[in-house]
């Protein structure tokens, strides 16, 4: 038998400084009133991002009012193709007025949008330095991970696959590397398209779930955030349990192997 | 002229604060670039836009 990792009890994820009790974030990309609403209530989000764009006093309505207080606010940078643009993006986030935190994110080609590791560690290091909490998304890369330590990241968070795509886990050993080597939160962040994909991240040692297309394409998006949140926390269990062990080969019997029925 | 998130305006000689009260915007939920600078909210009375000014007005949409 393993021994276990942790109490349950006393599982809080810790970013900068700041403890979240729910393992959930929210992608805000695609957005209405009742995906917020599911996300807060039946999948626990605490987390919850945000872009910035040209305000337009035309539109008087705001995402921020459909926010309960209490989530953390997490401005990102989209739109940001370089570590300069980043930076200036994150100030401005800042200046509006929601605290430090700001997850960078910076996409040189607008098919893929893959995130540029490079440019996100130049913006990392600029932005950690001026007090933000900086959480980078990045492509799941060992080096680039220890660059983002190095420049004074919060958390590292790795892609699945494509933004967007629901595809799941198609990085997952290069994602189980960061788990193991890096010493920060690791957040899976893009492309986890069902709970049972959220679930396994989990067990590998994933220290939170970050999503949206797959509550906001969801048919019953309430049943689908409370399926989150179960797999999410089952995973967490899982993992902190520590996982039965696997047989490279053969067999191993779970039942007695005496007092048969037979002469 | 002034510009403002990219369109031409007769504005110079107001206020930063002024031009936010005429057209409505909640300061509290805007930041306000002026030339490449962030120009702080205790800053918006002080601030009077010039000619040949470029003003970026942002806001939180949802998004990431």
């Amino acid at each position: 038998m393993r021994k276990p990792l942790y109490k349950m009890n006393n599982d809080k994820l810790i970013i900068g400084g700041h403890e979240f009790g729910s393992r959930f974030s929210l992608g805000s990309g695609k957005y209405s009133m009742k995906l917020i609403e599911a996300a807060v209530k039946d999948a626990g989000a605490e987390i919850i991002t945000l872009a910035v764009r040209r305000a337009n006093t035309k539109e008087q309505e705001s995402i921020l009012d459909y926010i309960p207080k209490g989530v953390t606010l997490l401005p990102n940078t989209s739109g940001a193709r370089n570590a300069e643009e980043a930076v200036r993006i994150a100030r401005l986030a800042r200046e509006i007025g929601c605290g430090d935190f700001v997850k960078i994110e910076i996409m040189r080609d607008s098919k893929y949008l893959l995130p540029d590791n490079q440019e996100t560690v130049k913006a990392t290091k600029i932005l950690a330095n001026e007090g933000f909490v900086v959480m980078p998304y990045m492509y799941p890369d060992l080096n680039t991970a220890r660059d983002l330590v190095n420049a004074g990241a919060a958390s590292v968070m790795p892609l699945a696959s494509p933004i967007g795509s629901n595809k799941g886990l198609a990085t997952k050993e290069f994602i189980q590397i960061l788990i193991d080597e890096i010493d920060l939160p690791i957040i899976v962040d893009a492309g986890i398209g069902r709970p049972s994909q959220a679930c396994e991240a989990m067990e590998m040692g994933a220290a939170a779930i970050m999503a949206n297309t797959a509550l906001a394409t969801a048919g019953d998006l309430p049943m689908m955030a409370s399926a989150f949140k179960n797999a999410i926390e089952a995973g967490r269990k899982a993992y902190l349990s520590g996982l039965g062990r696997v047989l490279t080969r053969g067999a191993s019997a779970s039942d007695p192997l005496t007092g048969f029925l037979r002469d | 002229m002034v510009k403002v998130n990219g369109e031409q305006l007769d504005i110079a000689g107001k206020t930063i604060a002024e031009y936010l009260a005429e057209t409505k915007y909640d300061p509290k939920r805007i930041a306000v670039e002026r030339n490449g600078d962030i120009v702080f909210k205790a800053k918006y009375g002080e601030t009077v836009l010039n000619d040949g000014d470029s003003i970026e007005i942002v806001s939180f949409v949802g998004g990431g």
